[in-house]
């Protein structure tokens, strides 16, 4: 039956419910409808062609970009382990890594500070041993980014994999596959809506980066300038500018959100 | 049982709790492995399989799957699943090319064999459908074929009919056994259906409790069963005795509502559980020690009223009955 059908014979809504309901919606829509309406449209286009917010654009992808593909490379064999292998401390390995998508993202800046700072544990003999110094530099970015997108990777894709069960992997081995073989042809393929829905995830995550990344890599322009490092520098000179590259990133997650619709938005 | 065991199955398989069964299997023989639910049948198969950990030893042409032990994939084995379990993303043909790839046909040649094989079964013209796009038979035919098609040694099929309507499941199980009587590996068949253990078998294993109750041809084991539930499922009444089984059919048994006359060694009071039509018959479930089952006429139903919960008396002539030992000789 309809929802308008049951609304209906059930009767209205009670107010208890309405009221802080429309509020919520209000909340929610309210400073994205502003945001819309106070962009100064007509200086937008000059905008987008400056040099610190094109060389923020190009940054802020080529970061997410690697983000992801680190994110694919390294998220799911470590999803794949979480969901088919039994090892000692499993459940507290999948709570660890759970932790970053609470972590207050100027909490994990300063834990990679801690870690691959120039005098951090990792940092120190990293420099000692290869020279290579990671933070302020645009590594420290796609590491930062990385950090807090992983989680939603990792996450995404094993739940995936939980739900295509282990089921096929037994039939796979009765058919004589080894398990990479049913890795590559079996498990990754059913799990691939779960692939996807973890990469879309972990790129709007990376997207929107901003506490851990200047914590740990700074705001140069150019090497660790990112869009969102770039709008909260703007924020405090120039209010306008700042409303503009914020709508560019806003229409940037509502076509990420629209991308996901089908997995989201559709009601059952 | 296997004359020559070095080139067949040997294997005496432990699970704890659940199973302790020894088998033994000529290459080519199809084996059917009946008992009622939770005897362990299909943990038989997934423990010669590798499935499940379990105890013991199992050998297959000569060649030991225990010691060392083989992980799963190295063992020349095909299963057929109750459930088919077809890889839901790959085509038909790609579900059955999937085993021959995995041990090392080329994509071409492998694509080939498969072709061949969903032939061989009657649905080539389905080759490029997913799973989901196929009916229950065709899908149990795909699955059957995927298991066949890299040519393993030993072939277990844990219930391939379940599930099906019942004249898929009869056009299927003639197709089966076509299939099996030009297959030189060892099949093991576990089933419900009583007609799938005779017809397809060359022998019958029955499991009771994870333990195998008695193997042998399936006219022997169905003309003597030595549990209940196989008497059940040929439609025999048995009586086990301290040395002996005794049997008959439920068509030599005599229905009256007062102690019969004569040799009172074979009758027994018991109160009726069920009547349901059997053929021309009507056949009585009656509960009382032992439980047995009677086919009387339409007429003497209703004559002496047999409805449930009415109490009669159970009668069977000497000759009637057939009396085995309880052992194998």
């Amino acid at each position: 039956m309809t929802g308008r059908g049951q609304a209906r014979t059930l009767g209205r809504p009670p107010l208890v419910l309405l009221v802080p309901g429309v509020l919520a919606a209000t909340l929610l829509v309210v400073p994205l409808v502003t945001l819309v309406v106070d962009t100064p449209w007509g200086s937008f286009l000059d905008e987008l062609g400056t040099e610190a917010v094109r060389q923020a654009l190009v940054l802020t992808g080529l970061a997410s970009a690697a983000t992801v593909v680190l994110c694919v490379l390294l998220g799911t064999p470590l999803a794949w382990l979480l969901a088919r292998v039994e090892f000692p401390g499993r459940a507290l390995l999948r709570a660890a890594v759970a932790v970053p998508l609470v972590l207050p993202p100027v909490v994990a800046g300063v834990a990679l500070v801690t870690a691959l700072g120039r005098n951090g544990v990792v940092g120190t003999l990293l420099r000692d041993t290869t020279g290579i110094t990671v933070p302020y530099t645009t590594t420290a970015v796609v590491v930062a980014h990385t950090f807090v997108s992983m989680p939603f990777y990792v996450l995404s894709v094993e739940g995936a994999l939980r739900a295509s069960g282990e089921r096929y992997d037994v039939v796979a081995a009765t058919l004589g596959a080894d398990r990479w073989t049913t890795f590559r042809r079996i498990t990754l393929p059913l799990a691939m809506p779960g692939l996807l829905a973890g990469a879309v995830l972990a790129w709007a995550r990376s997207l929107g980066e901003f506490g851990a990344t200047i914590t740990f890599a700074g705001n140069y322009p150019g090497t660790t300038q990112t869009m969102p490092s770039l709008i909260y520098q703007a924020l405090q000179s120039d209010p306008e500018v700042a409303r503009t590259l914020s709508m560019i990133l806003l229409v940037v997650s509502i076509g990420i959100l629209a991308a996901l619709r089908n997995r989201w938005l559709t009601t059952p | 049982m296997a004359d020559d065991p070095v080139t067949g199955l040997v294997a005496d398989v432990r699970v704890e709790g659940r199973l302790d069964a020894r088998i033994e299997a000529r290459p080519g023989e199809v084996v059917s492995v009946i008992g009622p639910n939770g005897a362990g049948k299909t943990t038989l198969l997934r423990a010669l399989a590798g499935l499940v950990d379990a105890a013991g030893e199992v050998s297959v042409g000569g060649v030991s799957w225990t010691r060392p032990p083989r992980l799963v994939r190295d063992r020349s084995l095909g299963f057929v699943f109750q459930d088919q379990s077809l890889f839901p993303h790959l085509s038909a043909l790609d579900n059955v090319a999937f085993g021959l790839r995995s041990r090392g046909a080329p994509r071409a040649e492998a694509a080939r064999t498969a072709g061949e094989w969903l032939t061989r079964f009657g649905i080539d013209d389905l080759a490029g459908r997913r799973p989901r796009e196929l009916s229950g038979g065709q899908a149990q035919r795909v699955a059957i074929a995927r298991a066949l098609a890299p040519a393993p040694d030993l072939l277990l099929l844990d219930e391939p009919f379940a599930g099906l309507d019942v004249g898929v499941a009869t056009a299927l199980r003639i197709e089966l056994a076509r299939h099996l009587a030009s297959y030189d590996g060892i099949a093991l068949l576990v089933t419900h259906d009583a007609l799938d253990a005779l017809t397809l078998a060359d022998s019958v294993l029955v499991l009771d409790e994870g333990r195998v109750a008695q193997t042998g041809p399936p006219q022997e084991v169905a003309a003597r069963p030595r549990t209940e539930h196989v008497a059940r499922l040929v439609g025999l009444n048995v009586i086990g005795e301290p040395e002996a089984f005794r049997s008959f059919s439920p068509s030599a048994v005599t229905v009256s509502l007062t102690p019969p006359a004569g040799s009172a060694r074979h009758r027994w009071h018991g109160t009726v559980l069920s009547a349901a039509p059997h053929g021309d018959a009507v056949r009585l479930l009656v509960g009382g020690e032992p439980q047995l089952i009677a086919d009387v006429t339409p007429a003497a139903t209703i004559e002496l009223d047999l409805t449930p919960g009415r109490d009669v008396w159970l009668s069977v002539k000497e000759t009637a009955v057939e009396t085995y030992a309880r052992r194998s000789p």
